[in-house]
């Protein structure tokens, strides 16, 4: 099975703390499948998820130890990401592998705007192009019917929902390679996140998601593979159904029948 | 003493004192509103100063007070760029932002001359650019304050966003943050312009004033403020009657600018 | 990747650009100081209350004493005018009024704040001092015009901090305690003060070191007579109104005796307004 993102021993530390957040974590995202972090409050998987695209360096002061591996396309070259220092490095990786945040976030101008921000900063100019990728994106994310005859319009009058789904296909646009989830439907209501499960799971078609949810049934619904994490440590990483339905460790156990977190 | 008591005497005299603050401010514009409205006619906006006109130093104050703008807003708004975006865990935003507040209640006559001293003892003679400068200097601080103000407002996630789509830092100060202040950061301009058309103390001995129409920055400039307080201590009433015409003006231009930027320019707050 | 270093860069100049006026503005004002600095010392200057040109024109017996003390008793006069009526709109604003009134008081007190100096000045010149004269007595243009004038000046910026540092009481606390049968009076006095007495302090502080500094109405009201004020209503001068009314004519030493006046001015309120900053304001970024 290709890879996409392999950790290896991965630890983080946050600014001026003495104790890592995470604790040598050795982690698999295959690539066209959905993976899923869950685990109680302050486990690490939002950190795990951010360290993905180094957004963490945007706050200098960080340490990170061991290797994040991204694999290209084909699953067999790979490169540590955590060993770009210049800039354009760091821009072109988070081209690779966007970001979906747990609130929506639409910049403020149009929504044509908005999916073109990204397309412009890779380079496309053409304007013919533009609107072309803007279209495919904006089908892609599930919203082309809805916002069609008002592109023009600004991105802060859509509702909750759409504008997540904006998002959403604001970073596909790019063709990324990955897409991160941070919480994505955990700001939204239940028609919406339904929406947008439905979108992640025809997404991974094109490419490999990673996700960080505390809703386990969120999980159970759409993932190919679970990782269970507590306190900094990946707890255990199995099939979505073992982990659920067969799970190895008792701290799985007790997390997924709910007996803390 | 009895509780309820008590508490009706601070509640009348609390009361009290908002209708005073009231009374006062009305009082004002009234005063302001008859005089003026005796003094004023067509003459004054067509006549300049030699000829007991205000055309002249109402413009000039508008020129003066907008080539401050020019010069002190970009590098107000630069610095409090600095201070909010790239300097948020150092220390020298940190002495930068209290400094900058203190120098905003500095007083103003002391802007004044020490800008006597660098440009006007220098270059032999009061001049507008001088007058310029001493406005800058002024509007800066209060630039500076109102832009780390507003930007803070702006949610953290959106700057993520921008970064996570693979722009650069300035690229998503440029293009979103800015863009997310901007009804903010106007507000904040058009209230340090309001501030700065309606000061006197720093032109008094930099652009001094002028009788005539002038463009000429490098003389003595024309303002309406510095006029004000000249006419109003000569012993005529013409020019009294004058001061009190240019009072009029003075005040009804600050106060619209501060209500519109109530009116129109809300700042929306950032959710 | 151009654009993004000169972008850094130039907001990195423009925060030094600032820092660079402020000393700037030191400097210079010690520069032009130095020969009175020289002639007349320090504690001589602020004692000596002469101000005497000399007959060239050029030398003469300076001495800050007098307009010294006129800037102090006009600030203690506006404080002490302004404190409780401050204190009152700031309470009134956040405890008493209804909703309705909340909004054009506020926008009234903005008003006021926003008035050009010299407008008061204008108005207490042909208007409240001849009021105050007719009270009190002594002349209309004197310390206490100036002081009450200031006062007035001052009391919108006071207020609108005060409330502002009212507001930050957290509401649950403000609610429990009407909620037990406190009067309005009370929640003021034992929660809503303690809480918010920082801030409180720290604008009456700013506020003072604003007064301080303030010309133009002063200017219009104090008299500019130099000498000692034998009473309240009589005139006097203050260190902005003095380099107001001299700076024109001034010869070498005078001038020199002038900045001298304005650098100890611009020290004392740069000490008072970060006194009230960093102590009272205590602003988390």
């Amino acid at each position: 099975m290709k890879l996409a993102i392999q950790t290896k021993d991965f630890s983080f530390t946050y600014p001026k703390t003495k104790e890592a957040t995470l604790k040598g974590i050795n982690i698999p995202i295959y690539a066209n499948k959905v993976t899923a972090l869950i685990g109680p409050s302050g486990c690490g998987k939002s950190t795990l998820l951010r360290s993905c695209n180094r957004i963490h360096d945007v706050y200098p002061g960080n340490s990170y130890d061991g290797e994040i591996l991204l694999y290209d396309n084909n699953g067999e070259k790979a490169e540590n990401i955590l060993q770009y220092k210049k800039e354009n490095d760091l821009i072109n990786l988070r081209q690779r592998i966007g970001m979906i945040f747990q609130k929506p976030t639409p910049f403020p101008m149009s929504i044509k705007d908005n999916i073109t921000y990204g397309l412009k900063l890779s380079g496309i100019k053409n304007k013919t192009e533009l609107l072309d990728r803007t279209e495919i994106a904006l089908k892609g994310a599930a919203l082309w019917e809805e916002v069609k005859d008002r592109l023009n319009n600004s991105a802060m009058g859509l509702s909750g929902g759409q504008q997540q789904r904006l998002c959403i296909a604001r970073a596909v646009a790019l063709k990324p390679q990955v897409l991160l989830f941070d919480e994505p439907t955990s700001a939204l209501d239940p028609i919406s996140t339904a929406s947008i499960e439905e979108l992640i799971s025809e997404l991974k078609n094109e490419l490999t998601v990673l996700i960080v949810t505390h809703n386990m049934q969120q999980a159970s619904r759409i993932s190919d593979y679970t990782g269970f994490m507590y306190l900094g440590d990946l707890v255990e990483y199995n099939v979505t159904e073992t982990i659920f339905l067969n799970p190895k460790e008792k701290k799985t156990e007790d997390y997924i029948t709910g007996r803390f977190g | 003493m009895n509780r309820l008591l008590l508490n009706k005497i601070v509640i009348t005299l609390s009361t009290l004192a908002a209708l005073m603050g009231i009374s006062f401010l009305l009082w004002i514009l009234v005063t302001l509103s008859i005089r003026g409205y005796h003094s004023i006619d067509w003459h004054i906006f067509t006549t300049d100063l030699v000829n007991n006109g205000l055309r002249n130093v109402i413009i000039g104050q508008f020129i003066l007070a907008g080539i401050a703008t020019v010069i002190g807003v970009p590098v107000g708004m630069m610095a409090g760029i600095y201070l909010r975006e790239y300097g948020i865990n150092s220390k020298f935003a940190m002495i930068v932002r209290n400094l900058s507040d203190v120098m905003m209640s500095a007083p103003s006559i002391v802007i004044g001359i020490f800008v006597y001293g660098i440009f006007v003892v220098p270059f032999g003679g009061f001049n507008g650019w001088a007058g310029v400068i001493a406005l800058a200097i002024l509007m800066i601080p209060i630039v500076v304050s109102t832009t780390d103000s507003m930007l803070s407002l702006v949610p953290q996630e959106l700057r993520e966003a921008g970064i996570a789509l693979g722009a650069s830092k300035a690229q998503v100060i440029y293009k979103i943050v800015l863009s997310a202040a901007k009804i903010g950061l106007i507000t904040g301009v058009l209230l340090a312009f309001a501030r700065v058309i309606g000061e006197t103390a720093p032109l008094l001995f930099t652009s001094a004033n002028n009788n005539f129409f002038s463009f000429g920055l490098s003389n003595q400039y024309p303002s309406l403020t510095v006029s004000i307080y000249h006419l109003a201590l000569f012993p005529s009433q013409t020019s009294q009657n004058l001061a009190w015409a240019g009072s009029a003006i003075l005040t009804l231009l600050v106060l619209f600018i501060n209500l519109i930027t109530r009116f129109i320019f809300k700042p929306r707050k950032q959710k | 990747m151009l654009f993004n270093r000169f972008f850094r860069g130039l907001s990195h100049t423009s925060a030094w650009l600032v820092l660079t006026i402020l000393f700037a503005i030191i400097i210079v004002l010690f520069h032009y100081s130095k020969s009175a600095i020289g002639d007349f010392g320090f504690f001589h200057f602020i004692t000596n209350s002469k101000w005497i040109v000399g007959n060239d024109g050029n030398g003469g017996n300076f001495g800050g004493l007098i307009p010294i003390l006129g800037t102090f008793l006009s600030s203690l006069i506006a404080m002490v005018f302004a404190i409780p009526i401050a204190m009152g709109i700031a309470i009134f604003l956040t405890e008493i009024a209804p909703e309705f009134l909340k909004a054009p008081v506020g926008i009234a007190v903005e008003l006021l704040a926003a008035i050009p100096s010299i407008i008061y000045g204008m108005w207490g010149l042909f208007y409240f001092g001849p009021l105050l004269q007719s009270w009190f007595g002594g002349q209309s243009n004197s310390l206490l015009t100036a002081g009450v004038v200031l006062g007035i000046m001052v009391i919108p910026f006071m207020a609108a901090l005060s409330r502002d540092a009212m507001n930050t009481t957290p509401s649950v606390l403000v609610e429990s305690a009407y909620s037990m049968g406190a009067t309005r009076y009370e929640v003021i006095k034992d929660i809503v003060f303690p809480f918010a007495k920082k801030g409180i302090i720290g604008s009456v502080i700013l506020s003072l070191g604003r007064a301080l500094g303030e010309t133009m109405a002063v200017a219009f009201l104090i008299g500019g007579v130099f000498r000692f004020p034998d009473s309240l209503t009589s005139a006097t001068i203050s260190i902005p109104v003095l380099i107001a009314n001299n700076f024109g004519e001034a010869g070498n030493l005078q001038l020199s005796a002038m900045f001298y006046m304005a650098l100890i001015l611009f020290i004392i309120s740069f000490f008072t307004i970060t006194i009230a900053k960093f102590y009272f304001l205590r602003k988390t970024d």
